[in-house]
């Protein structure tokens, strides 16, 4: 039996958003198309826009549906770029957090290669944004940033960011925000009403929904240039036939998230509690990574912890040799795991850094779950180290 | 048993994997990344290095049902056989940097890791036998495909590790019966060519690798008899018995091809003279791997040089800690550096790497 421990990867589909998927299937026509049939396809993703749009206390017209997380990111960082650097040639500066998704990072430092000055902005060890950085950089080149992107919760190590205050600063500038909020929403209440930032990027697979859906919630009059051209959808912002199936799935993924939210929030950081109880008292020299969840300044629904003397990649295959479903939590270059640029953002050092596992619940997770981490920990832990000194590179001396 | 199948990306590894599969063992498939510049995308096989390689052990382990995982050595391979390439270069010796991998990486860091996981055996696709005899000591054989065999580059594991080593194609009758059953298991690699080249090397420039790492230092070419003959651009470039690329501008007195005798890296200096000046009658081998157990007595038996030489009749000792070869005929263009394995039969009995070669 698997113990699936994934959930921030990719979660379960909602056996009632496959369902519903699978109903609008069955059916033919393109939204975009006159005739009966594309109009009732038309009827299907705008009553799925409306729809999202309560989930998040936005407009119907600020969402744009887009192909998921990575490119409502795309669109965000370098449409604004373009926009805002388009009518104001000075604007030359994008402000990004250091600990952003690589969705996030990649086009920020792909821009640097087409004339943008990239300021990643340094966080604090527990992972949260230093705002003095970002006030400190905002004085000195307020007129000349184009946008800044802060991530509404850390995907590694489960940071809620403090965006209201980067919102107000970079507003009190002139300057709009972008948040990814692709692992908080659905885990935390996320209310454009009670937050002015002006784009933010969410994603349906990871509440229940399809992959392959996303969409980017920008506000009214913030411009936009487009990454992809083509027919025209979504106010030319983003071209591309509009996806009725997804939108249905993503709408209904997040209309069940945000009502199961109050509950879910509370079940799931009660069995992360137990999970990081367990492992703490179980591996002693364990180091739980992102705020204590007594801060209440953690996503509720994971536990990134790192082990000393451990190989990540050993972790990885003893948990899963054991039925246990995790995830380093940090991108792959060729299959390899890399040290999480998130960690060394933190201050970890690279070795450190390579012992990391993160654990994320989600709908189905059960208390058996985290029972089944805690029996596997302990031995996991003890021959990671082993086959780590096995494996390490003889240092040299002098 | 718990096996760790090491696959390459290639056709070989992948069957060998397949056929661990088939009797019954529980197999996860490992690719190590063992270059730093893994980065680049490289089209054609060198068998472990390219993020082509890495997404077609992927496959195979797909195709096979088996778990899949990358383990990154790369800075062990980096610490042991790139820096042992480099610095026998610069000592004026010829390193066989696949019989280290097999040393430093595949039959150690890679095989310890595994036990330390909880593996019994980590399976590759050599081709090469093991047996274990009556005595309960298991020996190293040639493979029954005399064309692949790689015994002469596995020698240097020793004996103890052959208990935790498996090698399912050393009963294969040919290559094409790998690729034939490859093929036949559907896995992609059926026609993925064998690689041949270094794989720490990017575009298969050694040359250019070494004046990076090593750095240009010209020096003198210099005859038997100490006359300078021409200039070189680093005595790394240089092995011995190497005819080609001497860029010697004037022909020998006598018009015969020169070839390099000897790279001394005290004086920086190359010497070259006649073919017959490279005969070698024996040698004194270090860093002794034996099989059998050590002997002051004369062994005879066969000895291979490099990697798919002809094994030359011979006889050897133990001698002051190291091995002492007497060659029954004489060998050309020997180099300090390569391996020595002696073979009673197929069966390996010792490994050596040459540290000095006598001439007569």
């Amino acid at each position: 039996m698997t113990h699936y421990l994934d959930h921030a990867a990719t979660t379960p589909v909602h056996p009632l958003v496959a369902e519903a998927m699978v109903a609008e299937l069955a059916r033919v026509g393109n939204p975009s198309s006159v005739h009966a049939p594309g109009r009732a396809a038309r009827r299907a993703v705008e009553e799925s826009r409306e729809r999202l749009a309560a989930t998040l206390g936005a407009r119907p017209s600020e969402v744009v549906w887009t192909s998921g997380g990575t490119e409502a990111d795309n669109l965000a960082v370098k449409g604004l770029w373009w926009a805002r650097h388009g009518a104001d040639p000075r604007r030359i500066r994008v402000l990004v957090s250091a600990v952003e998704h690589h969705a996030v990072l990649d086009p920020a430092r792909w821009l640097a290669t087409q004339g943008a000055d990239v300021v990643e902005l340094p966080v604090h060890p527990d992972g949260a944004l230093d705002l003095d950085a970002l006030a400190a950089e905002l004085s000195e080149h307020g007129d000349r940033v184009a946008l800044v992107s802060v991530m509404w919760a850390n995907n590694e190590i489960g940071t809620v960011q403090p965006l209201a205050e980067v919102v107000e600063l970079a507003h009190a500038h002139g300057v709009p925000v972008h948040t990814d909020a692709v692992q908080a929403f659905g885990h935390l209440p996320v209310d454009l009403r009670a937050i002015a930032v002006d784009a933010v990027t969410i994603s349906a697979h990871k509440l229940g929904g399809p992959v392959g859906v996303g969409a980017l919630v920008a506000r009214r009059g913030l411009e936009l240039v487009p990454v992809l051209h083509g027919g025209g959808q979504e106010r030319s912002v983003r071209s591309g036939t509009l996806d009725a199936v997804g939108s249905v799935g993503m709408a209904l993924a997040a209309e069940l998230a945000v009502a199961d939210l109050p509950s879910e929030a509370v079940r799931l950081a009660a069995l992360r509690d137990a999970l990081v109880d367990g492992a703490r008292r179980l591996v002693p020299d364990a180091v739980l990574r992102g705020p204590e969840p007594s801060t209440g300044r953690r996503l509720p629904h994971s536990a990134h912890l790192t082990f000393p003397g451990c190989e990540g990649d050993s972790l990885l295959y003893l948990m899963d040799s054991r039925g246990v479903a995790c995830s380093t939590g940090s991108a792959c270059a060729a299959g390899v795991p890399q040290p999480s640029h998130v960690l060394l953002a933190c201050g970890v050092d690279e070795a450190d850094a390579r012992g990391a596992l993160r654990f994320s619940l989600g709908r189905t997770s059960t208390a058996q779950d985290v029972e089944a981490v805690l029996a596997a920990l302990p031995e996991v832990v003890a021959r990671a180290k082993a086959a780590g000194l096995a494996s390490a590179p003889a240092r040299r001396v002098g | 048993m718990r096996v760790l199948a090491a696959l390459s990306g290639g056709v070989d590894s992948a069957v060998a994997a397949a056929r661990a599969v088939d009797a019954g063992h529980d197999v996860v498939g490992v690719h190590m990344a063992l270059s730093r510049s893994r980065a680049e995308h490289r089209t054609g096989s060198r068998g472990c290095c390219t993020i082509e390689d890495a997404s077609d052990a992927r496959r195979s382990a797909d195709v096979l049902g088996i778990g899949y995982y990358v383990w990154d050595l790369s800075e062990r391979f980096e610490e042991t056989v790139v820096a042992d390439f480099l610095s026998e270069y610069a000592a004026g010796r010829t390193p066989n940097p696949c019989v280290r991998c097999n040393e430093h990486i595949k039959f150690s860091a890679l095989l310890d890791k595994a036990t330390a996981l909880g593996f019994d055996a980590v399976c590759t696709g050599h081709y090469a036998r093991v047996e274990l005899p009556e005595d309960g000591r298991r020996s190293l054989h040639r493979a029954r495909d005399a064309a692949k065999d790689q015994s002469y580059v596995l020698a240097v594991m020793g004996p103890e590790r052959l208990a935790r080593a498996m090698f399912p194609l050393g009963t294969v009758a040919t290559k094409d019966d790998v690729r034939a059953e490859a093929a036949a298991r559907g896995l992609p690699v059926s026609a993925k060519p064998d690689s041949y080249d270094l794989c720490f090397v990017a575009d298969g420039d050694t040359q250019g690798f070494l004046r990076e790492r090593l750095g240009s230092t010209p020096g003198d070419v210099v005859d038997a008899d100490g006359a300078v003959v021409g200039r070189h651009d680093g005595a790394w470039a240089f092995t011995v018995g190497q005819r080609k690329g001497l860029g010697l501008g004037r022909p020998a007195a006598d018009g015969r091809p020169r070839y390099v005798l000897d790279v001394r890296p005290a004086t920086n200096s190359v010497v070259v003279g006649a073919a017959e000046l490279l005969s070698v009658t024996g040698l004194r081998g270090a860093d002794v791997v034996w099989f059998d157990p050590p002997s002051a007595g004369w062994t005879a038996g066969e000895v291979q040089l490099r990697a798919h030489g002809t094994p030359v009749p011979a006889r050897w000792r133990a001698a002051d800690g190291g091995l002492e070869v007497r060659l029954d005929r004489p060998v050309r263009g020997l180099a300090a550096g390569q391996s020595a394995v002696g073979y009673l039969g197929d069966r390996v009995a010792v490994q050596a790497t040459i540290d000095e070669v006598e001439r007569r």
